[in-house]
């Protein structure tokens, strides 16, 4: 291999995947491995062999993203390495406020409030970059999201040790009810964005996406003053299932692309009104956006089937059934249909442009309404999410 | 897909097929596709609009009688298992099923093929192309290129043309597998899901076989016609199970009604438990059961939770419900009419009625149900967390014999509201409204006993005329008029304003006194004055009550000080305003219980659940391979120059992600421009990599001629 013409070249390298990657891939592999491996003795007595087997396939899912788009390894050794140190400064919950980095910083609700802070601060610079066509505000307004997503990803997990202080029978993964997927919601998008950002090399589109961050932002502030939704509490035996632990992450990929993929659409509307003057700023032009919302739903359509099927062994499991029809599974299914027609007339009528981009917007009401509204106007099985 | 052609020309085929085939491409045409997707979507709306398989007397309050019926005939109370919905579905998969065969033909042929006939000519339009001269010979340019092609994926086959040599390579053609999976899957989840939907059943409840019950009746009383016999059919079913009993048969909801399904166990229920987190939200629920069947050598003994269900040859049974399962109770009556007020004890069971004699009267008692935990936000509750429990609660119903009934709901113990102890009794006349509570007020011992005896002494004719007279007397002293005579007069008053206040309230008794006042034409300046007095005289009256009250419960006489009394006495005297529209002829005190609790199970076979699941595993593997295996084709069409040197000519295309190939073959075309260069440049003599050559079976020699190598774009 090593005498072959190419190495000489250099232009390119044709090692297989495996042997590209540095000595710091490995390294960081091999420090998540202890940690893995350091969760998975030390919390085994709260651990069934499934949650095992989803502790490791967290681990391999972390890795395989970290080679692939390599800025998630230094994100997930500073998320890691601030939510041990918040889980040091913690031995019972009163710690939260006597301590200093934790009442500031680190506690559960003091890092989500730095990403509500964090991302609408991100969308505004990024549209001050966008207007004033500067680069370098644009890479604050990256750097902005990176610690916003950084700031939800440490809330949640911090949380997720806070639940146990409170009690051991009540602590539980955060992704239970709405106040939890709402931060979930952000922090996933802001990341999806990032890669996105990152494989287009454009940051002119971080702004659109911003707005929908903003929004669930402003959702979660008022869900948390007014309805004191911030609460831990003790989950009912129906969420009681290491199912939700990947149903529930599946889904908020699926639905994190499915709203990019929309603020796309609406970047994509914006230009086409006058794609001169926005080429100028740097959107990437029709046919870019036209691509990237197609990436963005195929992710978002891949993962959905997943999570929906995911949500019908589970409830083979725990309702006796694997579709009941009850609300939340039909709407589901028509989001899913929604975007099985968005794929169809793309690909057999060869539709572009902005009926496209209209039907992705509308597809992200109906997503809306699939993640919130059955919760609001419906009742059903999934009815714990109530408002 | 769809080829193009001009409306003429398709008209012109139409008539060629015939009905048959013009049938068969409407059918799997993409339009309609995508209309079916559009349309099957909206009409599951409506299913999540209206609740789904609710009692029907719900519905016909809800919507009356007209539309009651109306979406009745439509379905809408069981949208998913409505012929049209299903007829709809039905075409969906036939939609896809024909798109599918249609297209499954040409799609493997597809992926078998590599297109090595492409002629230069062609390749030359391809946008995404690059050519060079080198002074190469075509074998060392043929096992670069296939050395390159390789390194990116592509298997390739090598075709002469002439002189030229044309090397057809294509990658990821697993993509179109994903089309075919991808439907492949629907069809075969909706044949799944059919076989759950025991379409058998739907037949022999339409075609009349199958008798829908309505009754609530004993299962051996059912009708056979109204019984499934134990089969390979889907079902699923829900039965409840008292503590200590059993049961063989599942009862499956249709409509108004329900059929009843026998099972080949029986399931026998030891104990229900429900688990509480310190906040008071239930924890877990979770049965204990023993199934025996006929073929089991030992019974199979296992704790059945919410999502921990226990399954058996096929037929899986979850905590679905509870409730209570006969709980015994044991009850005190106290009578609110007739003469005889003297309370007396019965023994009574949940879900069982019982006649009760009520002065003179038969009423029917309905037991409904006991709770023994009420877990209530506390009064001055700022989150969800602050919770107290208030104790066991029952619910019962009291249907007079004219048939009409009205529903209590009692508490066992005393209640705070604002500091001070009740004693809470609901009533409703109709299922729909909420509960209105009496507060009956707990004396100090927490007993009901003073109020209920206060309100007895009120309607006994001789008690009140002696606390009616002991109050006129006091009253009048106070006043100065101890003995102006007018004790019986004023006392008949004060009794006829406390009988005002039983039958209404106290805002209607103040009210009447007014009227009569204005009816007897008292004079303005004393009317006032008189009010003032006959409302003392009745509240002394009902004072004096009180206190009797009070000592037949020997409780210690209270002065009239007493803060304690006196709240007493204010909340009695509501209490009473409030007894017209309780109108109960007596109240129950719970005293004693039993609980017994009943585990509600669903249990269900799906006979197609394997194949669903089969479906989906199809369906994401073809989501995956459509989306993130990217079907390519490259063209590398070398040609002979007479200088010894070569023209080479590369070429791609990608039909689903043009700018994504426009990437990647950069990256191909770097490639092959680098090994070039590298192979010119003198890299002779060494040997070149990669099993490309072998495979050729063509040597790659040194670099031969001298033209200089141009990269033609
Ligand atoms: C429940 C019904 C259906 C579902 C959920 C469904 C789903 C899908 C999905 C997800 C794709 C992938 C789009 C992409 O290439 O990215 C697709 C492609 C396609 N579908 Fe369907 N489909 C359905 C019915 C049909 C029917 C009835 C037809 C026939 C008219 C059809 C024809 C096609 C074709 C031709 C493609 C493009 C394949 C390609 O070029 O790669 N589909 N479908």
């Amino acid at each position: 291999m090593s005498t072959t013409p190419d190495n000489v070249i250099g232009q390119f390298d044709d090692r297989g995947f495996l042997r590209r990657l540095s000595w710091f891939d490995w390294a960081w592999a091999a420090a998540f491995l202890v940690g893995t491996l350091y969760a998975s003795v030390h919390f085994g007595p709260w651990m069934d062999v499934y949650e095992q087997g989803i502790l490791y396939l967290g681990y391999a899912t972390l890795i395989w993203v970290g080679w692939v788009w390599k800025p998630a390894r230094l994100f997930s050794l500073v998320v890691a390495g601030l939510t041990l140190f918040a889980l040091f400064q913690y031995p019972d919950l009163a710690a939260a406020e006597r301590n200093f980095f934790l009442n500031y910083l680190l506690s559960s609700q003091s890092a989500i409030m730095w990403m509500c802070a964090l991302f609408p601060a991100a969308t505004v610079v990024y549209f001050a970059g966008l207007l004033a066509r500067s680069e370098y505000t644009q890479k604050v307004g990256s750097a902005l999201t990176w610690a916003a997503s950084g700031a939800g990803f440490i809330g949640l997990l911090v949380r997720w040790w806070e639940s146990y202080l409170i009690s051991p029978e009540i602590g539980r993964i955060p992704v239970t009810n709405l106040y939890e997927v709402f931060v979930l919601f952000a922090m996933t998008t802001g990341l999806i964005y990032l890669y996105y950002e990152h494989r287009y090399r454009t940051r002119a589109l971080g702004g659109f996406v911003g707005l929908i961050i903003t929004a669930s932002v402003g959702f979660l502030l008022w869900y948390h003053f007014d309805r004191q939704a911030h609460e831990i509490d003790p989950l009912i035996p129906a969420l009681q299932s290491w199912w939700m632990k990947i149903h529930v992450p599946t889904n908020f990929v699926a639905y994190g692309a499915f709203a990019i993929a929309a603020m796309v659409g609406v970047a994509y509307l914006v230009q086409a009104r006058n794609p001169e003057r926005w080429r100028q700023r740097g959107l990437p032009g029709a046919e870019a956006m036209d691509d990237l919302m197609y990436r963005t739903i195929a992710l978002g359509f891949a993962f959905f089937t997943i999570a929906t099927i995911l949500g019908a062994f589970w409830a083979a499991e725990a309702w006796g059934g694997y579709w009941s029809w009850d609300p939340k599974e039909t709407w589901s299914l028509i989001t899913w249909l929604t975007y099985a027609g968005w794929l169809h007339l793309r690909f057999t009528k060869g539709w572009r442009g902005t009926p496209m981009a209209w039907w992705a917007i509308i597809g992200l009401l109906v997503t809306t309404f699939t993640f919130l509204g059955v919760n609001i106007f419906l009742s059903g099985l999934h009815s714990y999410g109530e408002l | 897909m769809e080829t193009t052609s001009s409306p003429s020309q398709v008209r012109e085929k139409r008539r060629r097929q015939g009905t048959g085939s013009v049938l068969l491409h409407f059918l799997g045409s993409m339009n309609l596709a995508i209309t079916l997707l559009v349309v099957v979507a909206i009409a599951s709306v409506i299913g999540t609009i209206i609740q789904q398989n609710q009692p029907y007397p719900d519905y016909l309050l809800k919507f009356g009688p007209f539309w009651f019926e109306a979406f009745a005939t439509l379905g809408l109370y069981d949208v998913y298992s409505a012929g049209w919905y299903l007829f709809l579905l039905a075409f969906l998969v036939v939609s896809t099923s024909i798109c599918l065969s249609r297209h499954t033909p040409s799609v493997l042929k597809e992926m078998r093929r590599y297109r090595e006939h492409q002629q230069e000519r062609s390749l030359r339009a391809f946008s995404n192309r690059r050519e060079w001269t080198t002074r190469l010979d075509p074998a060392q340019v043929e096992a670069l290129g296939a050395q390159t092609l390789q390194r990116h994926r592509f298997r390739f086959r090598s075709k002469a043309h002439g002189d030229a040599r044309l090397l057809a390579g294509m990658a990821g053609r697993s993509n179109r597998l994903g089309y075919v999976f991808t439907h492949l899957s629907i069809v075969v989840i909706c044949v799944g899901g059919i076989i759950d939907g025991n379409l058998l059943l739907k037949f022999r409840e339409w075609t009349g076989q199958l008798q829908i019950e309505t009754r609530n009746i004993p299962v051996s009383q059912v009708d056979p016609s109204s019984r499934l016999p134990v089969s390979r059919g889907a079902f699923r079913g829900n039965v409840n199970i008292p503590e200590g009993r059993s049961a063989g048969v599942v009862f499956l909801d249709l409509k108004d009604g329900y059929v009843v399904q026998d099972l080949p166990f029986r399931l026998h229920v030891e104990e229900f438990r429900v688990e509480h987190y310190d906040t008071g939200e239930p924890r877990s629920f979770e049965s204990d059961v023993i199934l025996t069947a006929p073929e089991l050598d030992e019974p199979i003994v296992q704790t059945i939770r919410v999502n921990h269900p226990l399954t058996y040859r096929g037929y899986a049974i979850y905590q679905a419900s509870f409730g209570d399962g006969g709980s015994l109770l044991g009850m005190r009556a106290w009578p609110l009419r007739g003469d005889d007020r003297e309370p007396w004890e019965l023994d009574g069971e949940v879900l069982k009625d019982q006649p009760i004699d009520v002065a003179g009267r038969e009423y029917r008692l309905e037991l409904e149900d006991f709770q023994l935990f009420n877990v209530r936000p506390t009064e001055d509750a700022e989150t969800r967390r602050d919770v107290r429990n208030v104790g066991p609660s029952f619910t019962y119903r009291l249907r007079a014999p004219t048939g009409e009934a009205r529903e209590y709901h009692n508490f066992m113990l005393p209640v705070e509201v604002r500091g001070r102890q009740y004693f809470l009794s609901g009533v409703r006349s109709t299922p729909q409204e909420e509960f209105r509570y009496l507060h009956l007020p707990a004396d100090s011992r927490g007993r009901p006993d003073t109020f209920l005896a206060f309100y007895n002494l009120l309607q006994d004719q001789d008690s009140l005329r002696a606390a009616s007279e002991r109050a006129a007397e006091a009253t009048l002293s106070e006043y100065g008029l101890g003995d102006s005579g007018l004790v019986p007069q004023v006392a008949l008053s004060a009794r006829d304003l406390v009988r005002r206040l039983l039958e209404e309230d106290m805002q209607a008794v103040l009210e009447y006194l007014e009227d009569s006042m204005l009816e007897r034409q008292v004079p303005e300046d004393r009317r006032q004055m008189l009010m003032t007095f006959s409302r003392l005289a009745m509240e002394r009256t009902l004072w004096e009550a009180y206190l009797e009250a009070r000592s037949d419960g020997d409780l210690q006489p209270v002065s009239a000080a007493d803060e304690q009394g006196q709240a007493f006495f204010r909340d009695a005297l509501a209490a009473l305003s409030a007894m017209d529209l309780y109108a109960a002829p007596v109240f129950l005190e719970l005293t004693d219980f039993e609980q017994i609790q009943a585990t509600g199970l669903m249990i269900a076979r799906a006979p197609g659940q394997p194949v669903v699941y089969a479906g989906f595993g199809l369906l994401t593997l073809g989501i995956l391979l459509m989306f993130y295996v990217s079907h390519r084709r490259a063209w590398c069409w070398i040609k002979p120059r007479p200088d010894g040197g070569t023209d080479v000519l590369l070429a791609g295309a990608n039909q689903r992600d043009p700018l994504g190939f426009q990437r990647s073959f950069g990256e191909l075309a770097d490639e092959l421009d680098a090994r070039l260069k590298a192979a010119e440049s003198g890299a002779g003599g060494r040997r070149a990599g990669g099993g490309g050559v072998s495979i050729l079976g063509g040597a790659v020699g040194g670099p031969r001629g001298t033209a200089g190598l141009r990269n033609r774009p």
